[in-house]
């Protein structure tokens, strides 16, 4: 997974409320056997009208095609657990998504794939948008390490995250390796279930 | 000596009360760090063909194996075609993928032309694959539907796949935990999909967000296992990661003698353990509802997001009615998405199309409830519906009823089992501006098709609509 340290780039202005993992990328990108590639499909309904006719969609104003930041209405990524939808993120180079709340497997899977999720109180999402709505002028500043954001006219704001997700997120840390380094302590686990609750277990 | 040393030490304090999520838990850790996060042990995990090709691929680049084959199983669902014509090249080969996956890792199976395939929340508890206590996992949001059974069950993303391929584990901190308690008794007509309806119309879709929600209270108590199943299943609907119920009496006759629980000595084993489950008297909940029974009619969803239910005598509201600017923009753009006027009545509202399935809805007790309202009637004439059971047997035991029959005398499609038009990966869809009455769990925007209108609602309101060619009042067809 790629590492998080700081990111610089573009905001764009999403303040629709729910926007749901089918908005995000819609089933029909899902039968890829890939991680990649995915960009086609994000927000594709919102994007392209059903004759194949390129709507308004912000992501795809001049300000905005190389956003790298959105800042979202509140419940972003509800819905499905499907991955796709950070993949077509990531994709198209999302890094950072800032909202009052996500659904939580969106948010544990943005984490999975070294994108930042930021939950912020309404008064600064609402400071945030206004920042996000001035086109190629709105750049914020992340910064990981300092868990702080920088506005376009250079106030900071700090934010919360979880100290252990910051850690995999700055060092781009394999979760799966982490686990395998306590095999004792899984391996320990199985052998007391195996002997009070046989039945989850395989004979041997 | 010992026993005045003995006697000089109190006796430990009494354990504090627990909940159910909370013994599960407790009973999972494999891990603890400081901060809370916890590896926590993971029981059984079901694989389907759409979530997991990536996590396959992963663990083949990292030379990985899979931890425990045997607490896994596989099945194809999401996007199998409910007739017999062919698969379309993309569907066909991620089927073919997960059959190279499952062979190379020797995963269980359920193939595609074994009688016990289906929606893989619909075959685990079907085959006693799901038991009290358990973790569950799957790589979609509707493993809640597990919690049914006393097991804490919850979906994860593709990378979380892969970790439990490869560990048996994941890396998770504790939810909170919410109580929903419906006291009384259900009134006539009123359904397991209309108590989560009113449930998730009260808690808002992200009301239940890092919580686990234990349903309780005589109404959930009275549900069968079927209805338990369908409340469970949306509790993602209001931002939960996991719905469970105490498992009971009930809990336990729906298991015995299914072909993966367990039997004799160790069914009597897995009993004792099983009803210490539920949670203790005086333990903690971070949040309380309650509602009252009598209180709940049946209820139909008119926008586009799960939230928005409403008694099926109600009108499309209007969004100058809204409770914030927020849900009066979004009211403003359901409507216009749904093509609905505020103040219309909900069962004067015009239906094209009806589907009777999924994983919410689409096992054999909400069959026969449809099939109920079904009989001797037709279908409306503006009307095309088609039922698809949720796995295999399910289909075989409604046939073996003659439900089928019932059905496609009144105009309904009979089809074969899976997901379908519940998320339209298949060749079934509605068309761009279509409105379907659907027992399914999702009404977003594009769920069963671009442009498609949904409106959620429970299998027999999914009969009555399809008769009258418009929703309608189950009330009045019984
Ligand atoms: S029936 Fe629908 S909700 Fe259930 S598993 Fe299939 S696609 Fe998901």
């Amino acid at each position: 997974m790629e590492k998080f340290n700081t990111l610089r780039g573009v905001a764009a202005p999403m303040p629709m409320v729910n926007i749901d993992t089918d908005m995000i990328i819609p089933k029909n990108f899902l039968k890829t056997i890939k991680r990649t590639g995915l960009k086609d499909g994000l927000f594709y309904e919102m994007r392209w009208t059903a004759d194949g006719q390129k709507k308004d969609f912000i992501l795809d104003q001049p300000a905005y095609k190389d956003a790298k930041v959105i800042v979202a209405g509140p419940n972003f990524g509800c819905g499905s657990s499907r991955e796709h939808a950070p993949w077509a993120l990531l994709d198209f180079g999302i890094r950072c998504i800032i909202s009052e709340g996500f659904a939580d497997i969106f948010y544990n899977n943005c984490f999975k794939n070294g994108i930042l999720p930021i939950k912020m109180p309404k008064e600064i999402i609402d400071k945030l948008m206004d920042d996000a709505s001035r086109g190629s002028n709105a750049v914020l500043e992340i910064d990981l390490e300092k868990q702080e954001i920088k506005g376009p006219d250079g106030g900071t704001v700090h934010f919360e995250i979880d100290p252990f997700r910051k850690k995999c997120l700055l060092e781009g840390l394999d979760d799966i390796g982490l686990t395998l380094e306590k095999k004792s302590d899984i391996d320990d686990f199985e052998k007391k279930q195996r002997a009070a609750q046989p039945w989850l277990h395989a004979a041997e | 000596m010992a026993f005045r040393k003995k006697s000089a030490t109190p006796p430990p304090p009494p354990p504090p009360p627990r909940t159910l999520f909370e013994k599960i838990w407790d009973n999972h850790v494999v891990h603890r760090q400081d901060d809370g996060t916890c590896v926590l042990y993971i029981d059984r995990h079901l694989v389907h063909e759409v979530t997991s090709p990536q996590a396959f691929e992963g663990l083949r680049m990292a030379g990985r194996q899979l931890r425990r084959p045997d607490a896994t199983i596989a099945v194809a669902d999401h996007n199998t075609p409910t007739t017999t014509g062919p698969m379309d090249e993309e569907s066909r080969i991620q089927v073919e993928t997960l059959e190279k996956n499952v062979a190379d890792f020797h995963v269980p199976y359920f193939g595609m032309d074994d009688p016990r395939r289906g929606i893989v929340h619909v075959i685990g508890p079907e085959q006693g694959l799901t038991l009290p206590g358990m973790t569950i996992v799957c790589g979609d949001s509707h493993t809640s539907t597990h919690g049914a059974m006393g097991a804490l069950a919850f979906g994860i993303g593709t990378s979380e796949v892969e970790h439990v391929l490869a560990t048996q584990t994941l890396i998770q901190k504790p939810a909170k935990n919410m109580r929903v308690a419906v006291e009384g008794v259900l009134p006539l007509g009123v359904t397991a999909k209309d108590v989560i309806l009113a449930i998730i119309g009260k808690l808002g879709t992200a009301g239940g967000t890092g919580y686990v929600i234990e349903y309780a209270g005589r109404a959930i108590r009275d549900l069968t296992m079927e209805g338990r199943m369908t409340v469970c299943n949306m509790s993602i609907e209001a931002g939960a990661r996991a719905g469970l119920i105490a498992p009971d009496e009930a809990t336990f006759q729906y298991l015995e003698g299914r072909p993966y629980a367990p039997k004799g000595g160790a069914w009597d084993l897995a009993l004792s353990q099983w009803r210490r489950l539920p949670s203790d008297k005086g333990a903690h909940f971070d949040m309380q509802l309650d509602l009252n029974a009598s209180d709940i009619p049946p209820m139909v969803t008119w926008g586009t997001s799960p939230q928005d239910a409403l008694p099926i005598t109600d009108v499309v509201p209007d969004p100058a009615n809204a409770p914030d600017e927020n849900m009066r923009e979004a009211w403003t753009r359901s409507l216009a998405y749904m093509g609905l006027t505020p103040g219309t009545k909900l069962v004067d509202v015009p239906i094209d199309r009806v589907f009777i399935g999924s994983c919410t809805n689409g096992r054999i007790e909400d069959l026969r409830a449809a099939a109920e309202i079904a009989r001797g009637r037709k279908v409306a004439s503006n009307v095309s519906a088609m039922v698809v059971p949720g796995s295999g047997l399910v289909k075989a035991e409604a046939e073996r009823e003659g439900l089928d029959k019932i059905f496609i005398e009144a105009g309904f499609e009979w089809r074969l089992q899976g997901c379908s038009m519940c998320l339209a990966m298949n060749a079934d869809r509605i068309e761009p501006g279509q409105r379907c009455a659907s027992t399914s769990n999702r009404n977003f925007e594009g769920r069963q098709g671009r442009g498609g209108r949904t409106h959620l609602l429970s299998p027999a309101m999914a009969a009555a609509a399809a008769i009258k060619g418009t929703l309608a009042d189950v009330r009045d067809f019984q």
